[in-house]
């Protein structure tokens, strides 16, 4: 599958236009200009806040801005997220499972297992050879494993969630953080303090229980590609989900970007579909 | 089996008629509480009501007021006060929304069939075939009214149902007899029996024609439909209103299949539901798959008031067989192979799993199911985590955003 469309556009009349992906997610809303090409012209992130419908269209029009293209030069918006139904301007709506499996599967377009770790959820998603989900699963309705969970601890802890990467790279020695409940593992984390572990090493230990959840969700086989926000904050969790695969794990470039990109492609694509 | 949601879903000219066979229902208990005659059996739905109505009880299912309450949205205001008195909130929420309300002394029953409450029991009689919980909620019961509790402890998780099964139930319910007839009054009358079993198998011959006309493409109706039209089934089977309804039903499917019409307008996807409905959520399940232009043609659910076992020459026996040869008793292997023949007779393209957090017995997505049977079957399979009553454990947004995903993945591959 030419997901680029190379060569096939030419004197299509869609040389003129541009699509957008609007991501509204539980924690930031996303929103991305791409060209026939595919190319990403422009985005822009910022708090969902609580205006799901003014807030995705002010990201837009930042997008928009930094894209250097007009609303009317959009063919098509296609939303994505949890806040999806609230973006006035979408033409589309498609869930942020398929819309990350889309995005990925550009950058990486082979069968693969997908993961995406949110703000408030966590997905495995397959897909084979030609692009096609196989299957999929959310997390259970549990926040331990996603961007909520970091949030809560780094709150505990007295940090602020840009420092986790860097503290967790210090890291020296392994902690183990057992529990899957984000309220269990605070009360864990006390323990911890309480018997004199470091900071970094707590910080590691979060990043290889989120893993471990992951682990518990599917037996992540193949290529792995993760993506979502979480891991744009924190690559250090591709490096943590790597060593205990033993596998190479794949980052699309801006994986906090990839829903609304994907949103975006499946815009493209049906405009080329005709 | 609810108390009906209103919904963009296609009504039924026999609704007038179902409300009316489930109001006599309610109505002849009330009467029957307040002349002290005849006696009231409290009964476990899928257990031996017929013996009952044989020996002149009127019978009423708890279980079906659980249900009511989880349709009504009532169950979320009396689960925590059974929770507060020790049955937690884990174990099944039909139990603590129904003791709740017991607790509370509030049913909808009152308002919805004009009776005084929910009827008192003389005798609660219990079958273990779903669950344990069914036992220790009618104890719980047996403590309040003083009233015998007495049951049937059946196998579970078999891979078939032998003789030696069938014989033990058999015996346990002819084991019953003495203390129904105790509290009756009345001595049993083998052909009464034959009688009531016979009216149960020709209302589960009929609970099975109706289910079946969904395998017409498009289907005239949905799952969401069957869980309000299935309440004679439960609670009126082994009575001659039970048959008519499904009657005048039958005919009105059969006219909906011959004129195509779609319960679910331009129905592109064809799906089973595995496990408890979400009763809270029904009206908007519905609608959500109205939108996605998927019905749930089938479901281990409604498919469970199907007893073809019941033999009018043979009523212990064949009331044992029927009573443990239901799904739920079986082991996994055939549980597959069940689901694996409604899938190819109804043309299913794809299995929704309920894991129901309270109800680990109708839950069957725990053992990896749902992965060998989408690698058996080649049709994908979705677990959505929810609960029959209590909507504490379910979350909209994952659900909503899971079905939307599972149609995706229907339309695009």
């Amino acid at each position: 599958m030419n997901t680029k469309g190379e060569g096939r556009i030419h004197g299509s009349g869609l040389e003129k236009f541009f699509w957008a992906g609007v991501d509204v997610g539980a924690s930031t809303t996303k929103a991305v200009v791409i060209d026939l090409e595919a190319t990403m012209r422009g985005f822009h992130v910022q708090r969902s806040g609580v205006d799901y419908a003014g807030g995705s269209a002010a990201c837009l029009e930042k997008a928009l801005e930094k894209a250097g293209v007009s609303l009317e030069s959009l063919s098509c918006v296609v939303s994505t997220g949890y806040g999806r139904y609230n973006v006035p301007m979408a033409k589309r709506i498609k869930t942020e499972i398929s819309c990350h499996m889309k995005g990925c599967y550009h950058y990486f377009p082979h069968a693969a297992t997908i993961v995406d770790i949110g703000g408030q959820d966590c997905k495995v998603i397959r897909v084979d050879e030609k692009g096609r989900r196989v299957a999929f699963r959310m997390n259970r309705k549990c926040a331990a494993g996603t961007g909520a969970f970091l949030e809560e601890v780094a709150l505990r802890l007295g940090l602020d969630i840009s420092q986790l990467d860097s503290l967790a790279r210090r890291s020296t020695r392994k902690v183990q953080i057992g529990s899957y409940c984000t309220v269990f593992t605070s009360t864990e984390i006390l323990t911890l303090i309480r018997k004199g572990e470091k900071v970094e090493d707590i910080v590691r230990g979060l990043f290889d229980s989120v893993v471990q959840r992951i682990l518990e969700m599917d037996p992540l086989d193949g290529t792995i590609v993760l993506t979502g926000g979480v891991v744009e904050h924190n690559p250090v969790l591709a490096e943590a989900l790597g060593e205990r695969l033993k596998t190479n794990v794949f980052i699309p470039p801006h994986p906090q970007l990839t829903g609304a990109f994907g949103a975006a492609l499946y815009g493209l694509e049906e405009d080329r579909a005709g | 089996m609810g108390l009906g949601q209103s919904s963009d879903r296609r009504e039924f000219s026999a609704t007038k008629k179902l409300k009316q066979v489930m109001a006599q229902h309610f109505q002849e208990l009330d009467q029957a509480v307040k002349r002290g005659s005849p006696k009231v059996a409290w009964c476990t739905s899928v257990g031996p009501a017929e013996l009952l109505r044989a020996m002149g009880f009127l019978v009423y299912f708890p279980e079906n007021h659980g249900a009511v309450l989880g349709a009504s949205r009532k169950a979320m205001d009396y689960i925590p006060v059974a929770n507060a008195l020790g049955y937690s909130p884990d174990i099944c929420s039909y139990l603590t929304s129904d003791v709740g309300a017991y607790l509370r002394r509030e049913t909808p029953l009152v308002q919805t069939y004009g009776i005084s409450g929910v009827p008192k029991p003389d005798v609660l009689v219990y079958n273990t075939n779903q669950c344990r919980d069914v036992q220790d909620w009618f104890h719980f019961y047996g403590r309040e009214f003083k009233v015998p509790v007495i049951g049937i402890t059946s196998p579970r998780g078999v891979e078939e149902v032998t003789e030696a099964h069938v014989k033990d139930v058999a015996r346990q319910m002819e084991g019953l007899v003495p203390t129904l007839e105790q509290v009756s009054g009345t001595k049993l009358d083998m052909d009464r029996l034959r009688h009531v079993v016979g009216l149960s198998r020709r209302c589960s011959d009929l609970w099975k024609e109706v289910l079946e006309t969904a395998s017409a493409v498009p289907s005239p109706w949905t799952f969401f439909d069957h869980t309000i039209h299935m309440g004679p089934a439960v609670v009126a089977r082994g009575t001659q209103e039970a048959v008519d309804y499904y009657e005048i039903l039958l005919k009105e499917l059969q006219e909906r299949v011959k004129n195509g019409v779609a319960a679910v307008e331009e129905e592109r996807h064809r799906l089973y539901w595995e496990g408890m409905p979400i009763w809270g959520k029904l009206r908007d399940l519905a609608n959500l798959f109205m939108r996605l232009h998927s019905c749930i043609v089938a479901s281990t659910y409604c498919n469970s008031w199907i007893f073809t076992d019941f033999d009018p020459d043979d009523p212990f026996h064949s009331m044992a067989k029927a009573y443990t040869n239901i799904f739920i008793c079986h082991a996994e292997g055939w549980k597959e192979d069940y689901i694996e023949r409604i899938v190819n007779q109804f043309q299913i393209d794809g299995i929704l799993f309920h894991d129901a957090k309270t109800c680990p017995n109708n839950s069957n997505s725990r053992y990896s199911m749902p992965q060998r049977l989408q690698k058996r079957l080649g049709i994908p399979c979705l677990v959505i985590h929810g609960d029959l009553n209590d909507l504490r454990c379910y979350s909209e947004e994952q659900a909503v955003t899971n079905i939307e995903a599972f149609v995706e993945q229907l339309e695009e591959n």
